[in-house]
């Protein structure tokens, strides 16, 4: 009885608001970022309607796990939201195709993003875009702080070094050198393959050489990684074939690890659990004063469904998302969620900012199996899972692995001519 | 006019009304879903529109390497799966059983209920528990060896290609045992004083007894044991998704039918999901299972003495 009279007063209480607001747009936006619901009603949309106060939004997000599915579905019934959250790549894509999600290619603000940061959300020809790219993860290494000065060790930037370190954690004995396991497989792929590799391809350079089929799998470039991998499995801990995505983070996070192969998502997970000083350092390059290449994942974006009845307040909600401001508030709200903006956003946490300052001295580039390269069966992303704890296991070479890799891809991926 | 027509005897309803709502339930979620995806492994998705393909995606299924060797890999893991629960769960039920229904076995209500109770609970909780317990970084095996002294003799079993399949074949034994050993016993129950008594006066006693008089007269149970195992083994899932995700690591050495058909129906990560392949592996796992009862029943069970008492 109880909560029919608390829904009644809720419908209720949003026809009259609907009704007073009749004459004002109200967007709605989709998204799966539930935990987000927070920092959108608290400080973006806010100062959103600062400066726009004839525009109403509201967050509106479903569970990560069936948001695609929920989406889908709502466009199809023509009740979806104004504003959408883009998946990155394919399931976006298909949206686009399908006429659901508008071409933003002239949106203005736009221009604030580099191709990269837009690849995500561009057709494959590079000629639309459909949505404003938001946050990108950085892949890295987060390290004990403590457990490094106690060793006398600073920070390596070559691959000689980084090995020199492992060594030296691993002679003293008090920690486990590297906290990482492959039993969830994909921790070998996108904390390993993928956080290292882009040193070894070169960035986009390697990745978009392989989409036009100038470069293959078992090309050096691609198989050293796996190479350096594999000699990754002596630092690892007691039994890492069976240690799992979160024992690597608590091993790590309890101080029993010196060195965590990360992504950037972990740094406000770990803000709160660990009691030592945390630092961080990128994939080291292959010989000091080698370029540095760094994985800058695009995760999120943002557009407008196609059939939104407010297109021109949809428009400037998009354009102001897409600014310097909007990028600020979001990256400090989300320390590890890093805008990409091409102004450089001021952010508070030290280890966000350690991460982030890498893009001015690195190239960024894009994990190499997300565009176009899986798209088909087998899955080069989830055989690349597959391989890479083979490898780091030690039950396949890296020759092996890479030639998998490559006739998997052969099978069904014919690069355009 | 008094021909008199042979009375017409009445149509019986009440056969139909007693019958329908199982036969309605029935068909509703068991019998129109299995023609569904047998009529979807027939068709595929071309350019957006529904088309009838025949017998290609088998073709694709069995011709494509990349389909075919993921399918063999499956299907072999199933077998060896199968082979482990007939080798272990059915004989440990029986010994179980046997065990319980001694009559000067105290306390046997309660181990009873504390082997069956495994069997109620959920796959998840069992994974869970098994991952922690195996766990070299927090688990109790390390140690419980370390304590006998064979420190030496663990490995990450879970992580490892040439143990992790037996590793959870095991634990799905422990967890099932109890299924077993309930049916052998309450069949072990149901041999008559008469018989026992009989044998015990021609001086067949002990072990003999049992080998002689009580294993055959429980042998059309173990035959339906071994059919009960064989469904539940060959459309097994839930244990290895719980424990080793979809991709049934490492190097798909846990993969089995069901986590191949999850992964081709559903998709997995960038993996977009196959409808039409995913329900040509369900047809094939349909064929295999019905193929392996159909042997059991025309082969085996008309073979099996019955003794009537």
């Amino acid at each position: 009885m109880n909560m029919k009279l608390f829904t009644a007063a809720l419908l209720g209480s949003s026809l009259l608001c609907s009704a007073a607001h009749a004459q004002e747009a109200t967007l709605t936006i989709e998204s799966w970022r539930n935990d987000d619901l927070a920092i959108w009603q608290e400080k973006l949309i806010p100062a959103f309607q600062a400066a726009h106060p004839d525009v109403k939004v509201v967050f509106s997000p479903s569970a990560p796990t069936e948001y695609n599915a929920a989406l889908n579905a709502k466009l199809d019934a023509g009740s979806a939201g104004d504003i959408i959250t883009c998946r990155p790549f394919d399931a976006s894509l298909d949206l686009f195709k399908n006429g659901k999600l508008a071409d933003l290619t002239g949106l203005s603000g736009m221009e604030n993003f580099s191709d990269v940061a837009k690849s995500a959300w561009t057709t494959d020809d590079g000629k639309q875009t459909f949505c404003v790219p938001m946050a990108s993860v950085i892949h890295g290494f987060i390290y004990n702080k403590d457990a490094f000065k106690e060793l006398g060790i600073e920070p390596p930037a070559t691959e000689d070094e980084f090995f020199a370190a492992l060594d030296k954690i691993k002679e003293d004995g008090n920690y486990i050198p590297m906290a990482m396991g492959t039993k969830d497989l994909w921790e070998a792929a996108t904390m390993g393959y993928q956080n290292i590799g882009p040193n070894y391809w070169h960035g986009e350079e390697g990745r978009l050489a392989l989409i036009k089929g100038e470069q293959k799998l078992t090309d050096p470039q691609w198989v050293e990684p796996f190479a350096t991998l594999a000699k990754w499995k002596p630092y690892l801990g007691d039994g890492f074939e069976a240690q799992t995505y979160p024992d690597s983070q608590n091993l790590f996070t309890l101080g029993r690890a010196a060195i965590f192969p990360a992504g950037s998502w972990e740094i406000s997970v770990f803000n709160t659990q660990v009691d030592f000083e945390m630092g961080a350092f990128p994939p080291p390059v292959k010989a000091a004063g080698d370029t540095c290449y760094i994985s800058d994942h695009t995760d999120i974006g943002i557009g407008m469904n196609a059939a939104t009845k407010n297109p021109e307040a949809a428009k400037t909600f998009l354009t102001w998302v897409a600014s310097p401001e909007f990028a600020e508030i979001y990256a400090n709200a989300l320390p590890g969620f890093f805008s990409l903006n091409s102004t450089p956003v001021k952010m508070e946490d030290p280890l966000a900012q350690e991460f982030v300052s890498w893009r001015g001295k690195c190239k960024s580039t894009i994990r190499s199996t997300y565009q176009i390269l899986s798209r088909g069966t087998p899955n080069l992303e989830n055989e690349t899972w597959v391989e890479s704890a083979n490898v780091i296991n030690g039950t396949v070479t890296p020759e092996e692995a890479g030639k998998k890799l490559q006739a998997g891809l052969d099978s069904w991926y014919k690069p355009a001519e | 006019m008094t021909a008199e027509a042979a009375p017409k005897r009445p149509f019986r309803w009440h056969i139909i009304v007693f019958l329908a709502p199982a036969v309605l339930v029935y068909t509703a979620i068991m019998i129109v879903p299995l023609f569904g995806t047998l009529q979807f492994s027939l068709f595929r998705n071309v350019s957006g529109g529904h088309t009838f393909v025949g017998l290609d995606n088998f073709r694709t299924l069995f011709g494509d390497p990349n389909w075919s060797r993921g399918f063999w890999n499956a299907l072999w893991n199933n077998v060896w799966f199968f082979i482990i629960h007939m080798l272990v769960q059915n004989p440990i039920g029986i010994l179980l059983a046997a065990l319980l229904s001694s009559p000067k076995l105290r306390l046997s209500s309660f181990y009873r209920t504390a082997i069956f109770i495994p069997t109620i609970l959920s796959f998840v909780i069992v994974g869970f528990a098994w991952k922690l317990i195996l766990s070299p970084i927090w688990g109790v095996a390390p140690n419980l060896l370390d304590l006998v002294g064979l420190k030496s003799l663990f490995t990450p079993w879970l992580g490892k290609e040439e143990y992790a399949l037996t590793a959870l074949s095991l634990i799905s034994v422990w967890q099932f045992v109890g299924i077993p050993m309930m049916l052998i016993y309450a069949a072990l129950l149901s041999i008559p004083d008469e018989v026992i008594e009989a044998a015990e006066c021609d001086g067949v006693t002990g072990m003999a007894q049992f080998w002689k008089i009580k294993l055959p007269l429980v042998l059309p149970s173990i035959g339906i044991i071994s059919v009960l195992t064989f469904v539940a083994n060959f459309n097994a899932f839930d244990l290895i998704y719980s424990a080793q995700g979809a991709l049934a690591g490492p190097n798909y050495s846990t993969d089995i039918l069901g986590t191949f058909l999850y992964r081709a129906f559903f998709g997995f990560q960038l993996q977009v999901g196959d409808r039409n392949m995913g329900a040509a592996i369900a047809t094939m796992m349909f064929l295999i299972i019905l193929t392996g009862v159909c042997l059991y029943l025309f082969l085996i069970q008309t073979r099996l003495r019955r003794y009537q008492f």
